[in-house]
């Protein structure tokens, strides 16, 4: 093997024989240290502290795996941890399962372990298992990554559709369209001097801090592909219910708004991946506003709406910053593949 | 703005007051299409003023038999087609591009027109087509495009071009397809290029006021105040709410160029017919880059034989949930017609921002 050849990941690594074992134990493991990990057992052995759980998976394939504001290692911790935190859950434990393109170079793979090994720090989730695959060159595009996540049910809470009523408020914890205009702009090549950046970030911490300290959270949800418009009509599609928005409440940065009108998308569609909706009881409105704000994660949350009767049907609906109104709807989502 | 919107619905209350009827205005391009409904603005304007949509999204006024033959001319073995994003799932016959390129992968999506010149320069042993479409807006950077190619002697970059006139169109529609309209709320980015003088004639034929607007739902809302003050004074002329970009002139290099490469001719339009004078093909002397004489291809034209109604659609006549297929065969995931297919569409932006609510399950 020359000194070229070492720079870059070959099939030999996913065969199982002694590259893989040498690709584990000094490449991956070391930067993921923790008691279940260390001893590199088929299944990791787990101590929970109790047996209500939450239990997610999802997979990651973004174009380009490096973007502003984060990268696809860092994304794949966020939200697998986000699905876990949004469920009401404290965030324990994932997998980490990776498909890597033959030639892959691997500082670029090192760059995003050492990403995944921050995010689950700061996130304060252990990877506790995992997998390494190599396919010929052409079979996959340069890293994908899948996980699966174990959350502990925060005691006392239970989130659901089931629990929305009219009258609760819309609360969103900052800004939209972030991740998505930052992925689409880079991919364009558009090249905005405006300062995109995605919001990719572990929600954990807060949504903990807001369920523990604010009663009346009658569900969550992190608003991704599909972005704020999707989450919406979940919420009034499975709960049964109206929403009504209003546009000027909506936290969206310039950056986000001037891309966005350039391109022609909706704000509303976009996807994040640092953001949370919450719907709130009328009560507990202004205390969960005040414990987001008081967060450096939701500094710019604002409640942007109000559950209503279904009346003649659910649907989502915005009054804009004209005074108008219209229907939000799902998005169609073929705009923009390989977000996230 | 607040203040501005609320002075504009004033004057609306008023003319609408004052000509004791209903004001029919055609909004002719696709974006303020999309901007009425995504703002809301019909349901800020009282009963006085109906809205039509227009003929002005470009990808549903292109016409099948045009989709039909780029779609032939993309079996071809020597060929590579680079084509703007909306056009690729447009369907035609039996086919559409997105089909074409899961199966042959030699469609390619262009930003840009010079993108495809760059894209044939790449690709020396293949002919590039580029799929030109569009209003006065895109018809530039095709002039450019074809400048571009020949100055770098780039000979395998060809153009088939569908652009089309927005003037032409709505001398159509007021002649004989569509009479009940009173008035054009005309584009912004249409009229930066040709100057809001290119109205008068429309202005001087018919008696129909023609107000340029910009994107933003004050200027539409302000364009349309406008329209109505001009309705109430009896006087019909040409205005502009959007003067800080468009002149009576226009842009006069941009038009130079694309008048030195291209020039008019009648043209078929998607469901509603020839049109005369109202499409743009390459002049004599660029031959060279027309992709119908490069390949020796005619365009075979063909009736549609659909229930689809874009072309009622498109003329203002009736209203996407008229159509007996809106909402049941027709929606953006499997679309029969243009108008669903393009997000500026008027079926498209109908079925995003106003479908009916969904029943409760």
């Amino acid at each position: 093997m020359t000194a070229k050849d070492k720079e870059r990941i070959l099939l030999a690594h996913g065969g199982g024989g002694r590259l893989t074992d040498a690709l584990i134990r000094h490449n991956i493991a070391p930067r993921f240290r923790n008691a279940a990990l260390d001893e590199l057992t088929d299944a990791a052995k787990l101590d929970l502290s109790t047996t209500k759980i939450c239990f997610t998976t999802d997979s990651y394939v973004v174009k380009p795996i490096f973007f502003r504001g984060g990268d696809i290692g860092k994304l794949a911790v966020c939200g697998t941890v986000n699905d876990l935190a949004v469920s009401g859950a404290r965030p324990v434990a994932m997998s980490l399962g990776l498909i890597i393109e033959e030639g892959f170079e691997m500082e670029s793979f090192e760059r995003i372990l050492d990403s995944i090994a921050l995010a689950a720090h700061q996130a304060g989730v252990a990877i506790v298992t995992g997998d390494t695959k190599v396919v010929d060159a052409g079979s996959a595009d340069q890293i994908f990554i899948n996980t699966a996540g174990i959350g502990e049910r925060l005691s006392g809470i239970e989130l659901g559709f089931g629990k929305i009523r009219p009258g609760d408020h819309i609360l969103l914890s900052g800004t939209i369209g972030d991740h998505g205009m930052t992925i689409v702009s880079q991919r364009t090549d558009i090249g905005f001097q405006s300062p995109l950046q995605s919001d990719c970030a572990a929600l954990s911490p807060l949504t903990m801090s807001l369920l523990e300290s604010v009663p009346g959270i009658r569900f969550m949800r992190d608003p991704t592909r599909g972005g704020l418009a999707a989450t919406l009509n979940e919420i009034s599609g499975s709960a049964g219910v109206s929403i009504e928005i209003v546009e000027s409440h909506i936290p969206v940065s310039l950056a986000v708004r001037g891309a966005a009108d350039v391109l022609g998308f909706d704000v509303l569609d976009i996807a994040n991946e640092g953001k949370f909706v919450a719907v709130v009881s009328p009560e507990s409105a202004d205390a969960a506003l005040k414990v987001c704000r008081a967060h450096p994660l939701g500094k710019h949350a604002a409640i942007i709406g109000q559950v209503k009767d279904a009346g003649e049907g659910a649907v989502v609906e915005m009054v804009t910053v004209i005074g108008g109104r219209r229907i939000v709807q799902m998005p169609y989502g073929r705009e923009l593949p390989r977000i996230c | 703005m607040l203040d501005r919107i609320s002075k504009a619905q004033e004057t609306i209350e008023e003319a609408g007051h004052k000509l004791g009827r209903r004001i029919n205005i055609m909004e002719v391009c696709g974006t303020h299409t999309v901007a009425i409904f995504r703002h809301g603005i019909k349901s800020t304007l009282g009963s006085h003023i109906r809205l039509i949509s227009g003929p002005g999204c470009p990808v549903c006024v292109t016409d099948s038999s045009y989709i039909d033959t780029v779609l032939a001319i993309a079996e071809r073995p020597e060929v590579l087609v680079a084509t703007y994003g909306d056009m690729i799932r447009v369907p035609g016959k039996n086919s559409s591009l997105e089909a074409v390129r899961a199966r042959r992968g030699n469609v390619t999506i262009v930003l840009s027109a010079v993108d495809a010149v760059e894209l044939a320069r790449r690709n020396p042993d293949k002919t590039v087509v580029f799929v030109a479409v569009g209003f006065e807006t895109t018809t530039p950077a095709t002039a450019v495009a074809v400048q571009e190619a020949k100055a770098q002697g780039i000979t395998n970059f060809t153009i088939y071009s569908a652009h089309k006139l927005v003037v032409p169109a709505m001398d159509a529609l007021l002649g004989t397809m569509n009479t009940s309209i009173d008035a054009f709320l005309c584009p912004g980015h249409v009229s930066v290029i040709i100057g809001s003088d290119a109205y008068t004639p429309v202005v001087t034929k018919y008696g129909k006021p023609c107000v340029v607007a910009g994107f933003e739902p004050l200027q539409i809302v302000e364009g349309l105040a406008e329209i109505c003050r001009i309705l109430a004074s009896g006087k019909p002329q040409v205005a502009s709410v959007y003067q800080a970009a468009v002149t009576p002139a226009g842009n006069a290099t941009a038009w130079a160029l694309v008048n030195k490469y291209f020039r008019p001719a009648d043209g078929y339009w998607r469901g509603v017919g020839l049109i005369p004078q109202s499409t743009l093909v390459l002049r004599d002397e660029y031959d060279q880059f027309d992709t119908l004489k490069r390949l020796g291809v005619t365009e075979s034209r063909a009736v549609e034989h659909t229930p689809c109604r874009c072309g009622e659609v498109l003329c203002g006549l009736i209203e996407p949930p008229q159509c007996v297929l809106f909402g049941n065969k027709c929606t953006p995931d499997t679309p029969v017609g243009p108008c669903m297919v393009s997000s500026e569409g008027s079926c498209a932006a109908w079925y995003k921002y106003a479908r009916v609510r969904r029943p409760q399950s």
